[in-house]
């Protein structure tokens, strides 16, 4: 039942947070209050803030409480002053059974779910499209193999050239934004060209390293359209900092009409059909 | 006893070489465990101060101090290795176990006693090299775990990580060495009638702690001894464009550094099983137990390392068995936190400096023990991996664990080890300083994280303030309140953790104050000066304060 709703405490975070600031519907970026993970933009993400927020924080919130509870009513109770004289017990082997015991029971209960979410996350079902991301020192490379081969870079706009107004933000809006259709099944593939980075959008529960020499698989299905953010994750050099990662999630026609104004727009680019036959090879 | 008698003009009690000999040269396990702590307070200001320019730079969004990221990743690199290879293994178990370990046993000394002062003397350059790397070449800005390419001479192609890659292999070999003594030293010096089983619970800690080094850090030296190989002799075991692989890497770094968090947490264990029992007047709880957790969580900890690992591009089935194994460690860990409870229950407690300390290790070891669990989930570490919430999670078992046991274990010992008692309400208040200064810095670190901020920023989304919102004297209310007026980014909470921060640095130097106080106008301690009850007695307590240059000329026996 618990799994069912969303937790009591977390809703009441979020609500004072409706409050406190206007909602940002299509914008996917931390806000100055947030206590939480991010607003779920796909069904893996969705999984992780049910988990996180309907059993793992209670376990945290639980565990941490009943001990400081113990240890509260100890200093009261058992203080010098209230009990001079010490009791003699040294072990009792009823107890240590129950806090060896109890505690692998909520092991347990918390194993199945992560595994059951795990293996969503981790099993990439059918797939309708691919996108194939690169990391380099200091920005992100995106192709469309199933797009007659699409390729562009993209970095980070700087600071001086930040217009809030066009809803820019600093050290997140890049110069050229990847466009991705929303409830799509789709095939991330992540490599790097130097050191490791790490590909991570935070509302769509992904996160996965950019290893020079291999190949790593992720995916998603995006539910809403909007605008996400995400930063490198993998430490990389001085510019880690610098290489955001911006998604703006379109429906399936708005996708299509967009890739036909990038085929043309990115038309010089130097695009390399072998790199992506081997691609296609290990799918 | 003869052989020993023919010595006797020259060894008689109390007879102490002249400063070079006895400081320099030493053979003596307590001179050696002083200069341990000595040189474990001096790295602990230096990797201290890397965390208040770190922390300073964090406070307002843009460049406050740092010129570039790299500078940034030198501090964050410098920070970590000073503060796990300097700082808390150097204090917890150089200085408190080369102390007390033969108190405790009722040995004369450590086994190999120029062994250990060889082993004290290697780190003290290796530290020199470390610090001064972070001068060389633009510094090593790796981040601890020196994972290349980017620690390769693709990412580093000067001299500074070579430095570091030096200084991690002196303090490797000064930890093996130091490690193997320990170990010969417990096996072979008890004192009749002490059988493992009645040996002294941070005993047990540093036993098991020394397995875990002599097992897992020539690891570390091979992983880093390729990747010197890699860098300057044409190797590839880390290269893929020569057929090697980066991950290979932080398989075998994570091999050696997983249990390398064990050994900075179980001596901890083991000071605070003994604070706990001294000022509850009762035997630790499950003795038994708790000496047995401390080896599940040793042997546990070698086989869970892949957990640093999730979003790496390791198989579905793999990352599987690693939740798995990680999840199992909480067993044991729950075991000792609980046993220490019920120590305490029923007890007649005094709550001097060191039991604070003590409290205050137990609740929020707890507090980042369940944090630990969280990041278990291969799953749900697909969002928190590589994120403050990561950062809040360790300091919290290591910052607020590891390091208030090591201040538990100063105030505990400091009478013992210098014959002087520090002030207690200095002492208190530096806890409570240091309480709300660390909770402040780290537990909002939580929330970033959860937010998704990435650890090793030198800089995060958010508006740049306003000039006059800036530096560390504004009001922090008028802050606040512009701070929550922008839309988006992670001001708020990164300025919390840098106001903690400054709250933190002020009670370093409380507690230097303290130190100078005590060693040079604390009052003369007892034998025996926390009345330490006779059913929870170790033998430091039956000794001098400070004990005896040479102890135990008469051998001591355990009943």
């Amino acid at each position: 039942m618990i799994h069912k709703c969303r937790s009591i405490l977390w809703q009441m975070m979020a609500s004072m947070m409706m409050f406190v600031l206007p909602a940002f519907a299509n914008e996917e970026h931390a806000t100055p209050l947030q206590l939480g993970l991010h607003e779920p933009a796909s069904p893996q993400m969705a999984r992780l803030v049910d988990f996180h927020d309907n059993m793992l924080i209670w376990m945290c919130v639980i565990i941490s409480v009943f001990v400081l509870g113990l240890l509260l009513w100890v200093v009261f109770r058992y203080n010098a002053k209230a009990n001079p004289v010490p009791s003699r017990t040294t072990h009792s082997v009823p107890l240590e059974i129950i806090w060896t015991i109890v505690p692998v029971i909520i092991l347990i209960i918390i194993a199945v779910p992560s595994f059951k979410h795990l293996f969503y996350l981790g099993k990439t079902p059918e797939t309708e499209m691919t996108l194939k991301v690169t990391g380099y020192q200091w920005y992100w490379g995106y192709e469309y193999p199933d797009h007659e081969g699409l390729a562009f870079e993209s970095r980070m706009i700087e600071d001086k050239n930040i217009d809030e107004s066009k809803g820019q933000r600093r050290l997140l809006s890049t110069d050229n934004v990847v466009y991705l259709p929303t409830d799509t099944n789709i095939q991330i593939i992540v490599t790097a060209a130097d050191v490791l980075h790490s590909f991570t959008v935070p509302a769509f529960g992904i996160k996965k390293d950019a290893v020079p020499g291999r190949l790593n698989e992720t995916w998603v299905r995006i539910d809403k359209p909007g605008t996400y953010f995400g930063q490198c994750s993998e430490i990389c050099g001085t510019g880690h900092a610098y290489m955001p990662i911006e998604v703006r999630a379109v429906p399936k026609e708005e996708f299509a009409a967009w890739i036909e104004k990038a085929k043309k727009e990115f038309a010089q680019n130097n695009y390399q059909p072998l790199q992506m036959a081997f691609v296609k090879d290990i799918q | 006893m003869t052989a020993s008698s023919a010595h006797a003009h020259d060894d008689h009690h109390d007879h102490k070489p002249g400063f070079f000999t006895r400081w320099f040269m030493s053979t003596n396990h307590k001179d050696i465990g002083t200069l341990y702590i000595i040189f474990s307070i001096v790295a602990a200001l230096v990797g201290g101060w890397f965390s208040m320019m770190m922390r300073h730079e964090l406070g307002d969004p843009g460049l406050q101090l740092a010129e570039n990221g790299q500078q940034w990743n030198v501090w964050i690199t410098a920070h970590g290795l000073i503060m796990v290879f300097f700082v808390v293994m150097p204090g917890l178990i150089g200085g408190f176990g080369n102390w007390f370990l033969p108190l405790m046993i009722g040995a004369p000394d450590m086994a190999f006693p120029r062994l250990n002062n060889i082993s004290f003397w290697l780190i003290v350059p290796a530290f020199l090299l470390l610090c001064a790397s972070a001068f060389v070449d633009g510094g090593a800005g790796t981040g601890w775990t020196i994972y290349p390419p980017l620690s390769s001479d693709l990412g580093h192609p000067g001299m500074s990580v070579d430095m570091a890659i030096f200084a991690l292999h002196l303090a490797g070999a000064s930890s093996i060495l130091g490690a193997a003594n320990f170990i010969t030293t417990i096996f072979n010096m008890r004192a009749p009638g002490m059988t493992l089983h009645k040996m002294p619970l941070f005993v047990w800690a540093m036993l098991v702690t020394a397995f875990l080094l002599v097992l897992s850090l020539p690891v570390l030296g091979g992983a880093i001894t390729m990747l010197l190989t890699d860098r300057n002799f044409g190797t590839d075991f880390f290269k893929p464009e020569g057929g090697g692989d980066p991950i290979l890497f932080q398989h075998l770094f994570w091999f050696f550094g997983h249990p390398e968090v064990y050994i900075m947490i179980l001596p901890a264990f083991g000071i605070v099983s003994h604070i706990v029992s001294t000022f509850s007047k009762k035997p630790v709880f499950g003795y038994l137990g708790m000496a047995y957790a401390m080896v599940a969580i040793g042997v546990v900890g070698f086989i869970v390392w892949a957990h640093h690992m999730y979003t790496s591009g390791i198989s579905l089935n793999t990352k599987a068995y690693f939740t798995a194994a990680t999840l199992i460690i909480a067993v044991p860990t729950g075991i000792k936190i609980f046993s220490w409870i019920a120590t305490m229950w029923g007890g007649s407690i005094e709550f001097k400096t060191p039991m604070l300390w003590a409290l205050g290790f137990i609740f929020l070891f707890t507090v980042g023990g369940v944090t630990g669990v969280v990041l278990a989930n291969a799953g749900m570490d697909t969002s928190l991996h590589d994120t403050y919430y990561v950062v809040a999670h360790f300091h919290y078992v290591l910052s607020l664990g590891a390091v208030f046991a090591l201040f538990a274990g100063f105030y505990y010992w400091i009478g013992k080890m210098s014959g002087r008692m520090y002030p207690e309400l200095a002492g208190k208040i530096h806890f409570w300083i240091t309480f709300i200064g660390v909770n402040l810095v780290f537990f909002p670190q939580h929330f970033l994280g959860l937010a998704g901020m990435p650890r090793r920023y030198v800089d995060y989304p958010a508006p740049i303030p306003p000039p006059e919102l800036t530096g560390m004297l504004v009001n922090p209310i008028k802050k606040i309140e512009w701070i929550i007026s922008q839309d988006y980014g992670y001001h708020l909470w990164n300025y919390v953790s840098t106001m903690g921060a400054y709250l933190s640095g002020f009670s370093v130097l409380v507690f230097l104050g303290i130190v100078f106080y005590t060693l040079f106008f604390g009052r003369r301690a007892e034998a025996n000066y926390w009345n330490v009850q006779p059913q929870v007695m170790t033998l430091e307590w039956t000794l001098s304060s400070p004990p005896p240059f040479h102890q135990f000329e008469i051998q001591p026996s355990v009943k």
